[in-house]
């Protein structure tokens, strides 16, 4: 029996996919009455063209890692997290909390200490749902949906009630201690000066580039992780082995939820320098297709992240210089996972036979 | 061309094997495949097979699993469209797009799982999808007329009203024989009939599948049991590798021809075993009971001992409790009652019954269902080859990481000594015949070298070259001292390997014989609950 090579199945498929979903796309905008090749021209220099359109293009890709490698690392373990929006929304709460407590003396403790703050309450948030599954068997993905609006919720109660400074009408916390700003990608030496003074990315890419190495590390080179695949890709084996349901559903979600929480630093401590409603804009749902389409391999996420940072940031060019409305951004980021997730299998089966074809041609000649 | 066809496919039908009215000249074959082909993305499951059967014949279809047996039937009946090839029934060429097509040209499917509606009537059952006109009642009355002659001239009596789910597994066999025979099919296939039946059961399917010969009907049984084939069938052909590779005439082969012919090399089909040497006692289970998630109870009271260096083979029909007990022994299930093992009670509930612990314990466990427990077949050789024991601080390199590179190292090593193909621990499981999927799992086991090795259908789907060297390798761990408790369906196998037999039915041990004493028969009485 021949394989097909490895390079078509990561490589050549995905971009025909990605191909397949841009050209619909193009049909739209022509449907539209707009230039499809004017707009894919704004897209790329809106988010590709300009270091101050990479800086928006690789902040939102450091949201979309750190979600993507959420959903991830669920999914190892056979748990679909769709509860990342809420995750992540919890983690916003606990990176404020961790720099509205204390005047921090240094941005670098601050952000050590954030940064367990918005895991914590990250997965704190996950946990919930974790434990209904594992002990009562509540299907994860009715309740972390669920808990995506009671975080909502309880973020406002928070923001307005309790957080919100005294005489002010915005449900927002106060502004964090200058002490806790990260360094922007324009504070760096030597990228520095390519990057505009207002430029969003920051020391967060990093970590969320690090967050990629040692959840890879943590899948396939550790114990935990063996034992997340093996329950994740059969339930009764891993009962027979010995590996426990419970424990493992709670390690993963935990994870996952912790992983959620850290886009935190990015959006709210990174950026934000404050906590509003809505900071998370969706990136929790984003992180969804960005894991189907990396294939839930922290190296897939990672390019999928970009790719979705170019779409979200390229979207928001197109709106402003064109009538293009900003929705159909949604409308092609929805083709992208359709073509790269849902009809993976349309190309598949036709291109590796044929290259199943060509080798064993190949052979017999 | 096709009034040639015709001729020829009588010329050749003349001289078609087998069929013991062949004698008559220009008989036309009641099914005729040529040149079916059906490939799954790169596997070809189905290469050039052609087969021709005479009416009044029965065929058998034998080979090992994955060889194609069911793509071909599949197809046959509707479910698959062959990429190639034609299929002629009594000589007219016909196109079986799905199975109602399938009905209408005559044939009829008993499959290996039946489908039948459990809370339904036998006789619901029957008109099931076969009612004429939107009341039941007369086609209740005509089916109630119909199967009372059909239970007379074939031995096929159920009650026509008795519930599906209150009969015997045999008795649900018949229904589905019945349901075939209702829709007026002439041609029957019968998918490994004897894989949940008693030896007397299926010594009646066989007295019911001699009746319907005789009345003409064709009959294609397909199975891996060579006694089977030697018993009943006409003529039989052997598939290998989604080929054909031979048909030949029953009466002119041999059980070993045919295990050649399987295998493509020769095997032995017994393995020799000198008398056991039991020493002490090393597993003792008191009345131990388990009850299943509706609280039923599946083990009502087993009372077993098994001594070090000796194999007990449990025999019976699937279903009466050896899942359970294996469960309950690996750690997966809980379980009241007393087992001890060296003289030490195991915990049979709670955070110590886990298969980590009994792994600690020194019990090692093959299980039945090699891909849903044995195995995850996604996961590579080498992945696979520790599991379970992945804890094993020999496979860590340090706290944090697990030592991948080592444990390739040891699989490469152990799939040498167990002679898995190909030798390549970064194969996925799956990429593995069934045989070397089964020597992964013993290796596994065996090497860890157990006090008390649990194995559950150890060949099962497995290619008669590995049983040979899986029955080696049991026999020679009991040489060297450890308890074995060995769960099979098939007797032969309970036969070539145990040096006690104990017999289970319906959660309950009926009792123990010793191999030298026993024969298919008292044990075939024994697993149905008639004797003990």
């Amino acid at each position: 029996m021949e394989k097909t090579p490895k390079w078509i199945d990561v490589g050549l498929i995905p971009l025909l996919n990605l191909l397949i979903a841009f050209v619909i796309s193009g049909i739209v905008v022509l449907l539209i009455g707009e230039n499809p090749v004017q707009a894919i021209k704004v897209m790329i220099d809106g988010a590709l063209g300009s270091p101050y359109g990479w800086g928006y293009t690789l902040f939102y890709a450091t949201n979309f890692i750190f979600t993507g490698l959420a959903v991830a690392v669920a999914y190892h373990a056979s748990q679909f997290n769709i509860g990342g929006e809420g995750q992540a929304t919890l983690g916003g709460l606990g990176v404020a909390l961790v720099c509205l407590a204390f005047p921090w003396p240094h941005w670098s403790i601050a952000l050590l200490a954030a940064m367990i703050g918005g895991a914590l309450f990250g997965a704190a948030w996950a946990a919930i749902p974790a434990y209904l599954q594992a002990k009562r068997g509540s299907h994860i993905v009715i309740t972390t949906i669920m808990f995506n609006f009671i975080g909502a919720s309880l973020l406002n109660y928070m923001l307005v009630n309790v957080l919100r400074p005294r005489g002010s009408m915005d449900p927002a916390t106060a502004r964090f201690p200058k002490s806790t700003y990260l360094p922007t990608f324009h504070d760096m030496p030597l990228i520095g000066q390519f990057f505009g003074k207002s430029v969003p990315a920051n020391i967060s890419f990093f970590i969320a580039v690090l967050a990629c190495f040692l959840v890879w590390g943590l899948i396939w080179r550790t114990r935990l992780g063996y034992a997340i695949r093996a329950f994740g890709r059969s339930e009764s084996a891993a009962r027979y082995a010995g590996i426990s349901p419970v424990k493992i559903v709670m390690a993963a979600m935990l994870i996952s939820g912790a992983l959620a929480g850290l886009m935190a630093i990015n959006n709210v401590m990174g950026t934000g320098h404050r906590l509003v409603l809505n900071s998370v804009e969706g990136a929790g749902f984003i992180g969804i297709a960005v894991a189907l389409m990396g294939r839930n391999h922290p190296f897939g996420v990672f390019l999928a992240a970009l790719l979705f940072g170019f779409l979200y940031q390229g979207g928001g060019e197109l709106a402003l210089e064109t009538t293009i409305p900003r929705e159909l951004i949604t409308v092609i980021q929805a083709l992208v996972i359709l073509f790269t997730g849902a009809f993976d299998n349309m190309l598949r089966a036709p291109i590796e036979s044929f290259f199943v074809a060509r080798a064993n041609a190949k052979k017999e000649a | 061309m096709s009034a040639a066809d015709q001729t020829n496919a009588g010329r050749q039908a003349t001289a078609a094997l087998g069929a013991k009215e062949a004698a008559t000249p220009a008989k036309v074959p009641a099914i005729e495949l040529k040149g079916i082909s059906k490939a799954f993305g790169t596997v070809q499951a189905n290469k050039d097979i052609a087969i021709r059967v005479m009416p009044g014949a029965i065929h058998g279809i034998i080979g090992e699993n994955g060889a194609g047996k069911s793509t071909l039937m599949s197809i046959l009946y509707g479910f698959y469209k062959a990429d190639k090839g034609e299929i002629w029934i009594k000589g007219k060429r016909t196109q079986i797009p799905d199975s109602q097509a399938a009905i209408s040209a005559g044939i009829g499917m008993v499959f290996q799982h039946f489908k039948l509606v459990q809370n339904f009537t036998v006789l619901e059952n029957i008109i099931l999808g076969a009612e004429e006109g939107a009341l039941l009642r007369p086609s209740l009355a005509k089916a109630r007329k119909e199967l009372k002659r059909l239970a007379d001239e074939y031995e096929l009596n159920v009650d026509p009203d008795e519930k599906i789910e209150e009969l015997s597994v045999g008795h649900q066999q018949r229904v589905e024989i019945l349901k075939a025979l209702y829709r007026q099919a002439d041609i029957l296939i019968l998918d490994e009939p004897t894989g949940v039946l008693t030896p007397d059961e299926a010594d009646h399917l066989f007295r019911i599948l001699d009746f319907l010969r005789k009345e003409g009907k064709t009959i294609i049984l397909i199975t891996h049991k060579l006694r089977e084939i030697m018993e009943i069938t006409d003529t039989v052909s052997v598939m290998r590798r989604g080929e054909m590779t031979a048909t030949v005439k029953t009466s002119e082969t041999s059980p070993e021809q045919l295990a050649e012919l399987m295998v493509g090399r020769k095997v032995l089909l017994n393995v020799t075993k000198t008398k056991a040497n039991p020493g002490d006692t090393v597993l003792e289970i008191e009345d131990l009971r388990v009850r299943d998630e509706d609280k039923v109870e599946r083990l009502k009271g087993i009372n077993l001992t098994i001594r070090a260096g000796e194999i007990l083979g449990i025999a019976g029909v699937a279903g009466n409790g050896q899942s359970e007990l294996l469960e309950v022994l690996g750690g997966f299930a809980n379980g009241t009652g007393t087992i001890r093992v060296n003289g030490q009670d195991l915990d049979l509930t709670g955070k110590h019954s886990d298969g980590q612990s009994r792994r600690a314990r020194g019990i090692a466990h093959v299980p039945e269902d090699r891909h849903h427990l044995g195995l995850i077949l996604d996961f590579m050789a080498w992945e696979n080859m520790i599991f379970g024991y992945h804890s094993d601080p020999a496979y860590q390199k340090n706290p944090l990481l697990m030592d991948n590179a080592g444990i390739i190292a040891h699989t490469a090593s152990a799939m040498e000594r167990f002679d898995v193909r190909p030798p390549i621990p970064t194969l996925p499981a799956k990429s593995f015949s069934g045989g070397n999927q089964q020597k992964i799992v013993l290796a596994r086991e065996i090497e860890r070298d157990p006090v008390l090795l649990l194995v559950g259908q150890p060949t099962r789907g497995v290619d008669i070259g590995a049983i040979e060297f899986i029955h080696k390798r049991i026999v020679e761990l009991r040489d060297q001292g450890a308890a074995i408790l060995l769960v099979s369906v098939e007797l032969d196998e309970i036969f070539a390997l145990s040096d006690r037999i104990a017999v289970m039915f319906d959660g309950q041990i009926m009792g123990e014989r010793l191999p030298e004493d026993t024969n298919e028969k008292e044990l075939g009485l024994m697993m149905a609950g008639v004797a003990t």
